[in-house]
């Protein structure tokens, strides 16, 4: 369960952790982090600072589509349930009309693509952000209580292949970052 | 940019959305700040009326189900009165909430960063407070249960084709998602309050903030969810109301049997939730020191939005008439003529009064930027759509079809005592609301600040000094603080 715990790589370092001053400083960095062919990496900041996603090569969240197949899941339910229920269960003539009237069926299964579509997007956000995770090493620092503040942050994960201690911390220290420091695991 | 309306910015020429200049940690102290401290007087004197009405509620509810329907003032043929006008008048209250969260966010109006937080709460409890009714009306609550789809020992199961079913999954819809919105729009900011708090404040709050780290790879997927929620909820809170007004536009009722319900209902609904939300802001920027997050500007633009979605109704009440005439119902015509002349025109010129002719003075710059004139519409708009729901509905259910069945209504104390305890339930968790979470979407409104702009192209390149600046004059702050 990574409930309580992220699960890593046993270390006994975590990684390094960059503070920089702005949000456009950050972007630079994480340009020239992304170009240094770092793959285990994130960087924090209190809000989406614009275009970052980009400037650290993301790809396209898959979430759209996992949001899409539970919204067509919802639909289907809404006109299953209806129309199973006034054609088969329970079926009762209403107003003269046929037992499967599906146009009266419509804001019912709109409603349920609806509550699919959004339960996909938020517990899809949250599974494949793998939230809740309560702990994490970074929280150890001091100085990122800030990230959710006004603190602007570059972590390098000590797995990644590329990570040396030294070598890592010079170039956060050379992309612009303010602080740099070791974080354990 | 530290300056007043005028000060167009650098890079949109816009005038900037938060005044001062703030850097972003005085932004979030200004919103965690009052979370932190004791509750102020000016709190408690709004708190405990709130729980005092809430518990008038309690009794109503409690005689009411003891007694039976009774107690209200509904005879035959007005056989829904205060309760459903209640349900109706708190779903509407709730869509401005999800206009302001959902609707100005896909058209990137930057403006509702300010308000969207207290907003989207308002939605929730206004929604609360409208499931109540619905739920206690029926007569008998304790078979409330037989509006869900579940199998039973009678072996029945719900009417799919009437619109009452579609209403039961259209509010209790609309309430999940906008309280997923809610709560998925409250992390990051909930995240800020943990790492600013200690002991057990702090565990609560870290497990409410559900780890979040403020780590990009999540805020890529974060705000694809943001955006599919969004997407999602404006046409879930246009059906929502469109399907509450089918309630009445489906019967053969003349007064309710019109097909200009759905968009009619949508913007009156749009019209007394922006009221109620001006009603609730003018308080909460006073009491919470909020002036510069929750600006003039922002009163401006939710009194143009009264001003156009009051004249929207206004041409419905019209054009009713305009229809009820040119039908040749004999039926139809004498349902108007009854609602503005006959013996509850007082409720029907109350609601023209309120919702048409005094929204006009909105035109006036002055009267929109006037805390005091804002304030008072805002209430006179709320009374307003009270009675709109009141009029559409007991003047069209007390004089039906024959002068036989023909019967006033008249409200009973329990009547007043639940609508007036609806209230204790809305301002009692709008209170808690203020006081125990962050009532400004600090993520949002820092994401709109001037120093936020990183990319090159968007923005000017910052020069360094400038940027250090920033916050090593919150550090500074912080040392002194501590």
């Amino acid at each position: 369960m990574a409930l309580l715990r992220p699960r890593l790589p046993p270390s006994e370092r975590f990684g390094a952790l960059a503070e920089f001053a702005t949000p456009a400083a950050l972007y630079r960095a994480c340009e020239g982090v992304r170009d240094a062919g770092y793959t285990r990496w994130d960087a924090h900041a209190p809000f989406p600072v614009h275009g970052l996603d980009r400037a650290m090569g993301l790809r396209a969240s898959r979430l759209p589509w996992i949001s899409l197949v539970l919204a067509l899941g919802g639909a289907a339910t809404g006109m299953g349930l209806q129309g199973w229920v006034s054609a088969i269960a329970y079926p009762l003539v209403i107003s003269g009309k046929p037992y499967f009237s599906w146009p009266a069926f419509v804001p019912v299964t709109f409603e349920l693509a609806v509550l699919g579509g959004a339960l996909g997007a938020v517990f899809g956000m949250l599974a494949l952000n793998q939230l809740p995770t309560l702990y994490h090493p970074l929280f150890g620092s001091a100085r990122f209580e800030r990230a959710s503040d006004d603190g602007f942050f570059i972590s390098i994960e000590s797995w990644d292949p590329r990570f040396d201690a030294e070598r890592t911390v010079e170039l956060l220290r050379r992309l612009g970052a303010t602080e740099v420091e070791l974080v354990a695991s | 940019m530290r300056g007043t309306h005028n000060e167009s910015d650098a890079v949109d020429h816009r005038p900037p959305l938060i005044l001062g200049g703030p850097s972003f940690h005085d932004v979030t102290e200004a919103v965690a700040s009052p979370l932190e401290r004791p509750p102020t007087r000016g709190w408690w004197l709004y708190f405990l009326p709130s729980v005092g009405l809430l518990g008038l509620l309690g009794v109503a509810v409690g005689w009411l189900f003891f007694e039976g329907v009774g107690v209200w003032g509904l005879n035959n043929p007005v056989g829904w009165a205060f309760d459903i006008t209640n349900f109706v008048f708190w779903v509407g209250i709730g869509h401005a909430g999800t206009l302001i969260s959902a609707i100005l966010f896909l058209f990137r109006q930057k403006w509702r960063t300010s308000i969207n937080r207290s907003a989207e709460a308002m939605t929730i409890f206004a929604v609360m407070c409208a499931l109540i009714f619905p739920g206690i009306h029926v007569g008998r609550p304790w078979v409330a249960y037989w509006m869900a789809p579940v199998p039973n020992q009678m072996g029945m199961w719900p009417q799919f084709r009437s619109p009452l079913m579609w209403d039961v999954f259209a509010v209790s819809i609309y309430g999940t998602v906008s309280a997923l919105f809610w709560y998925v729009g409250m992390i990051p900011d909930l995240a800020t309050v943990r790492d600013r708090a200690h002991g057990r404040r702090r565990m609560i709050f870290a497990v409410l903030a559900l780890g979040w780290r403020g780590s990009m790879r999540h805020w890529h997927h974060y705000e694809k969810a943001y955006l599919i929620l969004a997407g999602l909820a404006t046409p879930l809170v246009l059906s929502v109301h469109s399907i509450v007004s089918m309630d009445f536009a489906t019967s053969q009722l003349p007064g309710w049997h019109t097909t200009i319900f759905p968009p009619y209902f949508v913007a009156g609904a749009i019209f007394s939730g922006f009221a109620m939300v001006v009603t609730l802001m003018v308080i909460t920027r006073r009491a919470f020191g909020l002036e510069h997050v929750i600006t003039m500007k922002h009163f401006d633009y939710m009194a143009k939005i009264m001003l156009v979605t009051g004249m929207m109704v206004g041409y419905a009440y019209a054009l009713e008439f305009f229809i009820a005439w040119y039908s040749g119902s004999a039926y139809e015509l004498f349902a108007f003529k009854n609602r503005a002349f006959g013996p509850y025109a007082w409720a029907y010129w109350t609601m023209v009064s309120c919702n048409v002719l005094l929204p006009q003075l909105f035109w006036f710059k002055k009267v929109r930027s006037s805390l005091t004139w804002l304030f008072a519409l805002s209430i006179f708009v709320n009374i307003g759509m009270w009675f709109e729901r009141f009029v559409i509905i007991v003047t069209s259910l007390h004089r039906d079809f024959l002068p036989a069945n023909w019967f006033m209504f008249t409200p009973t104390f329990w009547d007043v005592a639940t609508m007036l305890g609806s209230f204790g339930l809305f301002f009692t968790m709008f209170c808690l609301f203020v006081r125990f979470l962050p009532i400004v979407a600090t993520a949002e409104v820092k994401s709109v600040l001037p120093q936020a702009a990183a990319h090159a192209r968007t923005a000017p390149r910052v020069e360094l000094e400038d940027a250090d600046a920033l916050p090593s004059a919150s550090r500074l702050a912080r040392a002194e603080a501590e």
